[in-house]
């Protein structure tokens, strides 16, 4: 007999307007376990878990805590109940310091003064029970996100909470600070504390959730342990058989002309001595912890930033520093790693971001080549299966997925032959992910090369040819795809693990 | 055949959707009926005129606040730069005797170059266009009261001639038709336009998209500047003379009809024609509150609740729409 869960959603339904989203779900979660949540984005998850936390009420069924009904009409009543969310964008204010941001609503005061003592010491108390040791005067902004959202659940649990809500906690962790945070959850689940988990990494199921709700277009769809193979998982979520996670075909003769050669790349404090070349028809994956210098050294390239030394060639010719435009009309399409902040105007239709790449190209006279653009997103956005009702609609009420494949249309439409992706499948579900590793397949098929930054090393050793390992700005080694393993990348990637957290 | 069904059920006229998108429109409308019923003095010709006469400036002042507010910056400079604009053309007509036309281009180049000044310092010396137009408020002011020692200066026939009519119609409203006319193409249709939007609505991911942000800044508040000089030659002209102390606080007219107009202050939303709906909501209030004997203590408290109100609903609108 299992012991009594801390909550259950029985049987719960939820529409807006005339879509129900959620159709008739129940969850529940036990003390001392990781219940998983697995569903392709629109599945439902987050109205969800927007129900626990108090942000959306069922219209039917009911919210069980200890035997007894409860309605959660705010999320401060969550708060009471002891259902606390840690959310993908993290709710902490990044101008305060840890301490403050602990105590945040509940800092302690004498004399109607700050106490700040008072305020280090319960703060220091709640890092200590995720046995996190950092100065508690450190300001959030000058965190990593790893210990931005440690420092979250410590807030969390130093309001008492009994369950747990960790939305996407890994997505933007690497693989070491993913392992530190399994570590906490270890740490919590021995506690008793009940968690809620969402991830798309589903190698993490495996280790760390007990059991596993699989959610599909708001249905339930099956309950299964957490020890379920991944390509059974992926089918119940798909509602298909996924025949390969990572299609692609290893390259190893690539087309002898040489597209991109970079040579001494070196920026203050981020990256030197940064040197390599892409064939066409080649993937070269980038792996290393996040702050290697990664990111830094594909927006380099792709004019986003300037650099101080060396230089970058396309084709042999040049190309001018710091430069977007020059970049763009070399042939390089660059994916950002953070689509919604910097790939997107989240406001335009999907027809505008795919644009404007091709804006100024296009136009006549300064006057925008409206049906021509039209037609020609149309014609991308079909190849790319970007599901939307209308190509006029707003960009941000696509899903991540397609979110993504229309930053990579944009590349699309401006007929470019480098790309250079940064985290390309980041929040993105199974489904589209295969679609978009189809995508980069059939761009190196036609001539294209493609630089990919990843903190997925199973991405990264699943569709490229080449790796390049970096640390601490500098490449640490270069691997063959084919023998490169996950251990190997790491030893190069990290000299010492223990030294970035 | 079967295209033209098809194209015929898309542009099917959907009431619902053109009230929620138009919400400035319908607020007029409503207004314009409860003066009609309130005040006989309101429906006629004269009355009319009049309105539209006051609307222009005000009009045209927003309609070059509305590419810097869809561009996702705001520039409070505009009232002091129609003053300065006007200022520089008048005092060039009366001091050096150039031509009246070269008096009249002379002040649009006035405000078309300060406009690009408060684009260079905000797009290159990185300061927040809040506040880089806050400077340009006081300095152009300030050399307003300077080059006209405090005193008003007579206009040159010509800019004179867009204060007056032309036939039956006065010309503030061909100007004003003209302008709107001109803005709402080249926010529509051009790549410029549409680079506002880009910009207004994600600067960086527009940047990395390899739209020239910074240069389209300046043309931004270039074009602000310019329109800012034509609104002001409009008030002068009406006047026939050029005042040192001329729209004043005209600025905030200006945002105001941006945002009644559905514009959003944190850029990559707005349309002309949500702002000269917006202009005229201003105007036709003002214009009716007088017909009706309120003082302008009144006004100033009613025209407040009013763009409150207008943003407001605009908010909660777009909340729903997004849940």
């Amino acid at each position: 007999m299992d012991p009594k869960p801390l909550v259950t959603l029985a049987n719960v339904t939820k529409s807006f307007g005339p879509v129900q989203v959620i159709k008739g779900v129940s969850v529940s979660v036990y003390p001392g376990k990781v219940q998983v949540l697995l569903g392709e984005n629109g599945a439902g998850k987050s109205t969800l878990i927007k129900m626990l936390a108090g942000v959306h009420q069922p219209d039917s069924g009911e919210i069980i805590m200890d035997g007894q009904a409860v309605s959660l009409p705010n999320t401060r009543t969550a708060e009471q109940h002891g259902i606390a969310t840690i959310h993908q964008e993290l709710n902490l204010v990044g101008t305060m310091s840890i301490a403050e941001n602990v105590m945040l609503g509940r800092t302690p005061r004498k004399f109607g003064m700050v106490d700040r003592k008072e305020l280090r010491r319960k703060a220091r108390e709640a890092l200590a029970l995720i046995g996190l040791t950092i100065d508690v005067d450190t300001l959030v902004n000058e965190l990593g996100i790893a210990q931005q959202q440690l420092v979250e659940i410590a807030k969390a649990l130093s309001i008492h909470a009994k369950i747990l809500i960790l939305d996407e906690p890994t997505a933007a962790l690497t693989r070491h600070e993913t392992e530190h945070l399994f570590k906490v959850v270890e740490d919590l689940r021995n506690h008793g504390v009940g968690m809620l988990f969402i991830s798309h990494h589903l190698d993490e199921i495996a280790e760390i959730g007990d059991s596993v709700t699989v959610l599909r277009d708001g249905e339930f769809v099956a309950e299964v342990p957490g020890s379920t193979p991944e390509d059974e998982l992926v089918k119940l979520m798909v509602g298909r058989a996924i025949d390969e996670q990572f299609p692609r075909q290893k390259n190893s003769q690539p087309k002898a002309s040489l597209i991109l050669e970079v040579s001494k790349l070196g920026s203050k404090d981020k990256f030197k001595d940064i040197s390599f070349t892409v064939k066409a028809g080649e993937i070269v994956g980038i792996a290393g912890l996040v702050g290697a210098g990664r990111t830094e050294v594909l927006r380099a390239i792709a004019g986003a930033d300037k650099y101080d030394h060396g230089s970058v060639r396309i084709r042999n010719k040049p190309l001018q520093r710091g430069s977007v435009e020059a970049a763009i009309k070399a042939g390089i399409g660059h994916v950002p790693e953070d689509r919604k902040v910097q790939g997107l105007v989240l406001d335009a239709s999907v027809n505008d971001n795919l644009g404007y790449a091709t804006l100024q190209e296009t136009s006549r006279f300064g006057l925008a080549d409206f049906s021509g653009q039209k037609s020609r997103a149309e014609s991308v956005a079909k190849t790319l299966r970007i599901r939307m009702h209308d190509i006029e609609q707003p960009i941000r009420s696509l899903s991540g997925g397609n979110q993504q494949k229309a930053v990579f249309g944009r590349w699309i439409l401006a007929q470019s032959t480098l790309l250079l992706l940064d985290e390309p499948t980041r929040g993105v579900d199974v489904g589209a992910k295969v679609e978009i590793y189809e995508l980069m397949n059939a761009i190196t098929a036609a001539g294209g090369a493609i630089v990919m930054v990843s903190s997925e090393l199973p991405e990264v050793l699943g569709m490229s040819d080449r790796i390049l390992v970096m640390r601490d700005g500098e490449i640490a080694g270069e691997l063959d795809a084919r023998e490169a393993t996950q251990d190997k990348v790491m030893t190069l990637a990290a000299r010492d693990t223990d030294e970035d957290l | 055949m079967s295209t033209a069904t098809i194209d015929a059920s898309r542009r099917r006229f959907d009431v619902k959707r053109f009230l929620a998108n138009n919400g400035a429109l319908v607020g007029l409308l409503i207004l314009c009926l409860g003066l009609f019923i309130a005040t006989p003095d309101f429906l006629t010709g004269p009355n009319l005129l009049n309105i539209g006469i006051q609307v222009s400036t005000v009009a045209v002042l927003a309609f070059g606040m509305t590419f810097v507010i869809v561009a996702g910056g705001i520039d409070l400079s505009v009232g002091s730069v129609a003053a300065l604009s006007a200022m520089v053309s008048s005092w060039l007509y009366v001091g050096s005797g150039v031509s009246g036309w070269i008096a009249l281009i002379a002040g649009l180049v006035t405000g078309l170059l300060v406009g690009v000044v408060n684009g260079l310092v905000s797009a290159y010396g990185k300061l927040p266009s809040f506040i880089a137009t806050l400077a340009m408020l006081s300095v152009a002011r300030g050399l307003t009261l300077v080059i006209s020692d405090g005193r008003p200066i007579k206009t040159a026939p010509e800019v004179s001639f867009l204060g007056g009519n032309l036939g039956p119609i006065p010309m503030p409203i061909i100007v004003l038709v003209a302008s709107a006319i001109i803005a709402s193409f080249l926010l529509n249709r051009t790549v410029l336009g549409r680079s506002m939007y880009a910009v207004g609505g994600n600067a960086e991911a527009a940047r990395l998209s390899g739209l020239p942000v910074k240069r389209i800044v300046v043309i931004v508040f270039g074009l602000a500047g310019l329109f800012a000089a034509l609104a002001g030659l409009l008030l002068a002209g009406r006047l026939d003379s050029a005042q040192p102390q001329a729209a004043a606080g005209y600025e905030l007219d200006a945002i105001a009809a941006v945002v009644i107009g559905g514009a959003s202050l944190a850029g990559g939303l707005g349309r002309i024609s949500g702002t000269f709906v917006g202009a005229l909501v201003l105007v036709v209030i003002r214009n009716g509150l007088n017909l009706l004997n309120v003082t302008s203590f009144w006004q100033q408290v009613v025209i407040g609740v009013v763009i409150a109100l207008a943003v407001g609903i605009d908010v909660l609108r777009r909340k729903t729409r997004n849940a």
